[in-house]
């Protein structure tokens, strides 16, 4: 018996059965029950009604469309601090660098939601209004460093012999950046993109804290649905969430399935 | 060959990372056309130079003039100098037509032209249809001809290799080495060549240049350095060689290993020590006979190929490598012969460990920041500066660094026929040098001691 069960350790393919298990229970199982919510109806009948709520409730969609909208000024913002301070940061002398890549992952030690707690209470304190510019700029704060992160990554593996091949087959430091150190970063922009993105799409805590529950996100308006029981709508607008996301990671993983493996968190 | 005109001129040019000298004092001048190797094992400094050629380092000290015009300080972009690197460093991001476009793209060339050009060296270097590849997807040798294309496509004056076939393997590494050499003879252009292959220099350079710590040992025809090697390093390191300590008697009259030879030398003090370098090949080895100027007894013989490989010992206890297409089985007493013109004699380096220092006490001398005790010391007021002398073989090495009274690493290791002739670098930087019988390795540490009766002191 006990030899037996020796041998079954042996075979390293064994070893990951205790995530295949959690993978079918916690993985699995809930995207189907997901997807079986989705197209039934409260008798538990086949039906396409909760999408065709959706798409007729101009609340739902208008949600919808603004979560998008601030997702994508989320990301945009993310990505127009982030790639100078990754760009300097991997330019740096490694003892400095430490210390800095420290200081931008340091709030994430904090949990977000005592981090978001802080933000209102900094809003409050300078009274400034709670609105769509504290929802943006809690966005931001909150989700930077996984912008930050990715392309610093992918920077730091830059070859320096290739930037030097592009001085020395004539490129100024301008030209240097934006055929050479931009395009070879692309896979870190694009995890960064993907890390902000998706959470931002789908977050609801930081909307209701720093909107005072003024501004309604999908995420919110998903997370009302569920809590009230209404189970089918709630799974219908996860699917579309999810298939949202999907397309998002499939654009980018087309565009950079080749140099994926260089550079990046995904 | 013309040498009418100088591409490069490097004049007194250093340079050192922190207080680690890597370049001192290079002087070194190029001739347009010519294909120039740059021959030494790593960390000579060689990799330093070329990247200070290229401008992807910034001089120290020194100037470096570009086909007649100052360019130590030109950025890396406006050199007329273009480079393959050692790992080719061929774009990622880019199919083969686009890395070898690169340059020209930048230039605003219109894009019928580059497509000319591109076509032409894609020729050059037997790559036809292979522009719309991905570069990850082509071989070593592949990347290595695009990374050559995308170099002379934009037709510089200089172009420099940096061992540029060092990740080949041999069969692909010989026959890039015949396209280079033809391709060099069809461009006209400068070459300046980098390796550690001193086989490749042979066979490539119209000059090489041999470096090493950081210095230029020789600059010579390929035939001229292995011939006529300035040094003990030089020989050593080009070619096989045998080197050992002799004496000039007189005018072409040498001494060593325990035999007198005629040579073709002179100009030497009469019995000056000298280093004496007999090529493997040089040595006639036969059956033993009246015709022999000295014996040995065959201690291994190996078969490489086209010619044996036999280890000889003399009577007097001197190892010679030689090489003969005959064999003689190990054990044999065989009789041995070297012309007068494969002889050939250099002036030796240095003949002791000379060092500067200061007399600590009645029996202390301070030299390479240790306390030595001294026996001549005691000749000598406190506070005096000294020359201090050291006879290579008094310089004991130990195994374990906390034996010695000072520690370093060895650096390089000459065989001398009956004796090893180290160089160690100690932590500060100062080099001994030491004779022993005792097998090291390069980069051991080792510990020094020098006995107390071994150290002599001159007034400075």
């Amino acid at each position: 018996m006990q030899k037996k069960f020796l041998t079954f350790l042996g075979r390293r393919r064994n070893w990951s059965i205790p995530y295949a298990l959690f993978l079918v229970f916690f993985v699995v199982i809930p995207l189907g029950l997901i997807v079986f919510y989705a197209f039934t109806n409260n008798e538990g009948q086949f039906s396409f009604s909760n999408f065709r709520k959706f798409w007729m409730q101009p609340e739902a969609m208008n949600t919808f469309i603004f979560s998008v909208g601030i997702a994508l000024i989320t990301t945009f913002l993310c990505l127009v601090l982030g790639y100078p301070a990754a760009f300097i940061m991997s330019r740096m002398e490694t003892r400095s660098t430490k210390l800095l890549v420290i200081l931008f992952i340091l709030p994430m030690w904090v949990n977000f939601l005592i981090r978001t707690l802080a933000t209102v209470a900094l809003f409050d304190f300078l009274s400034l209004p709670l609105g769509e510019g504290s929802l943006i700029f809690g966005m931001v704060y909150n989700f930077l460093p996984f912008m930050i992160y990715p392309i610093y990554n992918s920077l730091l593996k830059t070859d320096r012999s290739l930037i030097e091949a592009a001085q020395d087959l004539g490129a100024t430091p301008r030209q240097v950046f934006l055929r050479t150190i931009l395009p070879l970063s692309v896979p870190g922009i694009t995890s960064g993109i993907m890390m902000v993105f998706m959470p931002v799409i789908s977050t609801f805590a930081i909307a209701e804290l720093l909107t005072i529950n003024n501004i309604k996100l999908f995420g919110t308006t998903l997370q009302e649905n569920i809590y009230n029981g209404m189970w089918n709508y709630g799974a219908a607008l996860s699917l579309v969430m999810l298939l949202l996301i999907g397309i998002t990671s499939l654009l980018n993983s087309e565009g950079s399935s080749k140099t994926a493996e260089e550079g990046g968190l995904i | 060959m013309q040498k009418s005109e100088n591409i490069i001129s490097i004049e007194h040019v250093s340079h050192s990372f922190g207080d680690k000298t890597v370049l001192d004092n290079i002087n070194l001048v190029v001739g347009k056309g010519e294909f120039v190797t740059i021959l030494g094992p790593s960390g000579c400094g060689k990799t330093t130079l070329m990247r200070l050629i290229g401008g992807f380092l910034k001089v120290s000290e020194g100037k470096i003039v570009i086909g007649g015009q100052d360019m130590t300080e030109t950025p890396p972009h406006r050199r007329p100098v273009n480079t393959v690197f050692q790992k080719y460093a061929l774009f990622p991001h880019l199919n083969v037509y686009n890395n070898i476009a690169f340059g020209l793209n930048l230039k605003k060339i219109p894009q019928a032209e580059i497509k000319k050009k591109v076509m032409q060296v894609l020729k050059m270097v037997s790559m036809t249809d292979y522009e719309e590849r991905d570069v990850d997807s082509l071989s070593g040798g592949q990347q290595q001809r695009v990374a050559i294309a995308r170099a002379i496509v934009n037709e510089p004056d200089v172009l420099l290799l940096d061992e540029p076939l060092a990740a080949l393997d041999l069969k692909m590494r010989r026959d890039m080495q015949m396209e280079i050499k033809a391709m060099h003879k069809k461009l006209g252009i400068t070459f300046v060549y980098i390796t550690h292959d001193q086989e490749e220099a042979l066979t490539l350079s119209d000059t090489i240049v041999v470096m090493s710590n950081g210095k230029i040992q020789q600059i010579g025809t390929p035939t001229e350095i292995y011939n006529e090697p300035a040094n003990a390093f030089v020989a050593d390191f080009i070619g096989e060689s045998n080197i050992l300590n002799g004496a000039m008697i007189r005018d072409n009259l040498v001494e060593f290993a325990g035999n007198e030879f005629e040579c073709v030398d002179s100009g030497f003090a009469p019995n000056e020590p000298v280093d004496v370098v007999v090529r493997p090949e040089d040595i006639y080895i036969f059956e033993m006979s009246d015709k022999a100027q000295f014996s040995g007894q065959v201690t291994s013989c190996i078969f490489k190929g086209v010619h044996y490989e036999m280890m000889v010992t003399t009577p007097e206890g001197f190892e010679f490598q030689i090489q003969d297409y005959h064999s003689f089985t190990p054990g044999k007493t065989v009789g041995l012969r070297i012309k007068s013109n494969d002889i050939q004699v250099m002036k030796k380096e240095r003949l002791c460990n000379t060092f500067e220092g200061t007399i600590i006490d009645k029996g202390q001398v301070r030299f390479l920041d240790t306390n030595f005790p001294c026996d001549e010391a005691v000749g000598f007021p406190v506070g005096t500066r000294v020359l201090v002398s050291v006879e290579f073989g008094d310089v004991v090495l130990h195994d374990n660094e906390e034996d010695g009274m000072l520690q370093g690493d060895v650096d390089f290791i000459l065989y001398k026929g009956n004796h090893y002739h180290l160089t160690i670098v100690t932590d500060d930087n100062e080099h001994i040098f030491a004779d022993t019988t005792d097998i090291w390795d390069e980069d051991d540490r080792v510990g020094v001691t020098i006995a107390p009766v071994a150290i002599h002191l001159t007034n400075l």
